[in-house]
């Protein structure tokens, strides 16, 4: 490129360094071709063995004869907490990426800055035994209070009056786990924008929110939808935590403050053990399905941004 | 006799180590080591026994993970006792552990349910002129664990265990509860089930007993994986147990060793008609002694008559076992090493370390079967 551009003789440098990039970015492809190619070549036998519906059955029976087992508890749990997760980490990440960028003193905001990427490097199991016997057993009556008076609406409702294991509880420590991703990356974001249009709003007479409102995040948008989809991408995979916050219970319960839940992480952590041939081969068929989620809400995030791009 | 506790090894270094420019880093690392140097615990004895017979080598194993910490204090026994042998044995659990015995990658595998004649015909080309055989070494039983304030003692019979767990009883004030304990003040409160969440031997064992002990009651097919509505889910008998520690009015099922360590729960006793019996692992023994041996040529596989166990017995059991080759294993793979490390398993004092943690030992007629077995192992 550089060679046509500047009419010069190609360089032995520029040479090798394209080919090096070249070869690093045909590397992931070859990494995820192979990883798509597994999982669908070790899923298959269990697949054809399945006597069930492998997309609405809800149990997961796969070393059974005949073996019975589906996806849909997995689904369902998975979307749930990862969409409690979003719905607190989204909101409170933006805000403290707002705070950091824009509101906080200098010193605050390092400080916070600092504090939110640490909690980035907590392992994931340790959130998980905090969550289980620390956080859950004081959250119990948040989740009794939102059974007590918003019971009406079914997603609260608690006929069990026992409040711990359940997908809210899952959700809401997950959003903790995502909290950093979100944060950081839009703290990032909205440090990029322009200072000439920030400035230029308050001059203009504009409020701080005014400003933030109207030049930054028009500019950030984008990146916020990114910082957003990562967190996504977390919630969705997270493994051990929620193996060990959800009641891993195979029937989809709408009722949220219920023990309960499971998701294809959490599932293939805790049957893997014990797993023979054809339950192993199941939850790799699981695993593709994930993979598959996953792969979707990064499309679609791309496709978001992608469209963002060409409007501004 | 002395009994070993755990190996006394990762007592680590207590030196602290003060850099000159990091002065933060040296105050973290005091920190820890002062953490890391508490008053080391009092030696642990390890009784090696008289006659122990030596075979030297390495030999690697893996499989049951219900079966773990028996394993590791054989070893600890038997590698004192023997300085020229090391066996390793990694819990990696029972279907992991039976594959890589059939892939080749070690001497024998520990399952919590016997192999099938699939995985034993697996393993079959392993055992070169012999067989894949079974041998209960690891007897157990499985407590049911309660956690009521004030409440010290518990009886349930078999029905009324496969109710709760079933989620058919969801009050401790049930009347069925009630009947069984009319000097107890029962709670009226809601009934916190724990079960196992991953898949487990434990719950295959805990659930085939309540389908045969209480078939009215339990209508849901045995097996490694919890299917029974209701309850909350957790990994592993470690956070079975703590589980029922920390929830008031809770009930759970767990491995007999982990009911000692809980502090608010305790086991409850169970009526199969001839009066409480406690989860102690001598009434456990009592059971396992009972056992059917079923299986012909070597493989000991053992089946229990759940529904009229002897008077006095702790009916709720399990055995796992040790995939082994009857004789043709590899020489590579140490045969002698593992003749020898299974003789001492089997021996008196091989099962009376089992008690000390928990585990219920062998005794009997099935024992002198199982040694006859192992003496029959050739290389």
């Amino acid at each position: 490129m550089t060679a046509v551009l500047s009419g010069r003789a190609v360089r032995p440098g520029d040479r090798i360094f394209s080919g090096l990039s070249l070869a690093a970015g045909v590397l992931v492809l070859v990494v995820m071709a192979a990883i798509a190619v597994f999982l669908v070549w070790k899923a298959i036998p269990s697949l054809t063995t399945d006597s069930a519906n492998f997309f609405t059955e809800q149990q997961w029976l796969p070393d059974r004869d005949p073996p019975v087992f589906g996806i849909a508890v997995l689904a369902f749990g998975t979307v749930m907490t990862s969409l409690i997760a979003m719905g607190i980490a989204v909101p409170v990440g933006y805000g403290v990426a707002l705070f950091i960028a824009f509101y906080g003193h200098r010193r605050v905001s390092t400080v916070l800055g600092f504090t939110v990427d640490l909690l980035a490097a907590v392992p994931s199991i340790i959130f998980g035994l905090w969550g289980l016997y620390y956080f859950m057993p004081r959250v119990v009556p948040f989740a009794e209070w939102l059974s007590t008076y918003l019971g009406w609406i079914p997603l609260f409702r608690n006929d069990l009056e026992i409040y711990t294991k359940s997908i809210l509880m899952a959700g809401i420590v997950l959003a903790i786990m995502v909290l950093p991703t979100v944060s950081a990356i839009s703290r990032e974001v909205f440090l990029q924008v322009p200072r000439t249009q920030t400035e230029a709003a308050l001059a203009l007479g504009a409020t701080r929110w005014e400003m933030i409102r109207m030049s930054v995040i028009p500019f950030s948008r984008p990146g916020m939808v990114s910082a957003a989809m990562l967190g996504l991408g977390r919630a969705l995979g997270e493994t051990i935590a929620v193996a060990l916050l959800l009641s891993a219970i195979f029937e989809i319960n709408w009722a949220i403050t219920e023990p309960g839940g499971n998701t294809f992480a959490a599932n293939i952590a805790l049957k893997w053990g014990e797993a023979a041939d054809n339950g192993r081969s199941a939850l790799i068929a699981a695993g593709l399905v994930l993979f598959l989620i996953t792969l979707a809400v990064n499309m679609i995030a791309r496709w978001i941004i992608a469209r963002h791009e060409e409007h501004s | 006799m002395a009994m070993l506790v755990r190996h006394p090894a990762f007592l680590g270094s207590c030196a602290v180590h003060r850099g000159g420019s990091l002065k933060r880093l040296a105050a973290a690392v005091a920190t820890i080591s002062i953490a890391g140097c508490a008053p080391a615990p009092p030696p642990v004895t390890i009784e090696v026994p008289p006659g122990l017979e030596c075979a030297s080598g390495t030999i690697k194993a893996a499989g049951s993970t219900a079966q773990a910490n028996a394993i590791t204090d054989w070893i600890v026994v038997y590698q004192t006792g023997c300085p020229d042998a090391t066996i390793d044995y990694q819990a990696v659990g029972s279907g992991a552990g039976v594959e890589q015995f059939v892939a080749g990658q070690t001497s024998f595998a520990g399952t919590d349910s016997a192999a099938d004649d699939e995985e034993r015909a697996a393993a079959q080309d392993r055992c070169d002129g012999g067989a894949a055989i079974n041998i209960p070494l690891v007897g157990g039983g499985i407590g049911v664990v309660y956690n009521l304030d004030g409440v010290e003692e518990l009886t349930l019979d078999p029905p009324t265990v496969a109710r709760i767990f079933a989620n058919d009883i969801t009050r401790w004030n049930d009347q069925a509860i009630v009947r069984l304990n009319p000097n107890v003040l029962l709670p009226d409160a809601a009934i916190a089930q724990f079960h196992r969440s991953d898949a487990s031997g434990t719950t295959a064992n805990f659930t085939g007993y309540l389908a045969e002990a209480a078939p009215d009651a339990w209508p849901y097919e045995p097996g490694k994986e919890w299917i029974a509505p209701g309850g909350q889910g957790a990994k592993g008998s470690d956070q079975v147990i703590a589980s029922v520690d920390v929830t008031p009015n809770s009930i759970g099922y767990v491995d007999l060793s982990y009911v000692d360590v809980a502090v608010n729960a305790r086991g409850a006793l169970l009526d199969t008609g001839a009066g409480p019996v406690a989860p102690t692992p001598a009434n456990a023994s009592a059971m396992i002694a009972a056992a059917e041996v079923t299986g012909q040529d070597g493989n000991t596989e053992l089946a229990f008559d759940y529904a009229n166990p002897p008077a006095g017995a702790y009916p709720i059991v399990l055995v796992t076992y040790e995939l082994v080759c009857s004789s043709g294993l590899a020489d590579s793979f140490n045969p002698e090493l593992v003749a020898s490390f299974l003789t001492y398993a089997a021996s008196d004092a091989g099962q009376a370390t089992l008690a000390a943690g928990g585990y219920a030992p062998i005794t009997g007629e099935l024992l002198q079967r199982i040694r006859e077995v192992i003496s029959g192992m050739t290389p």
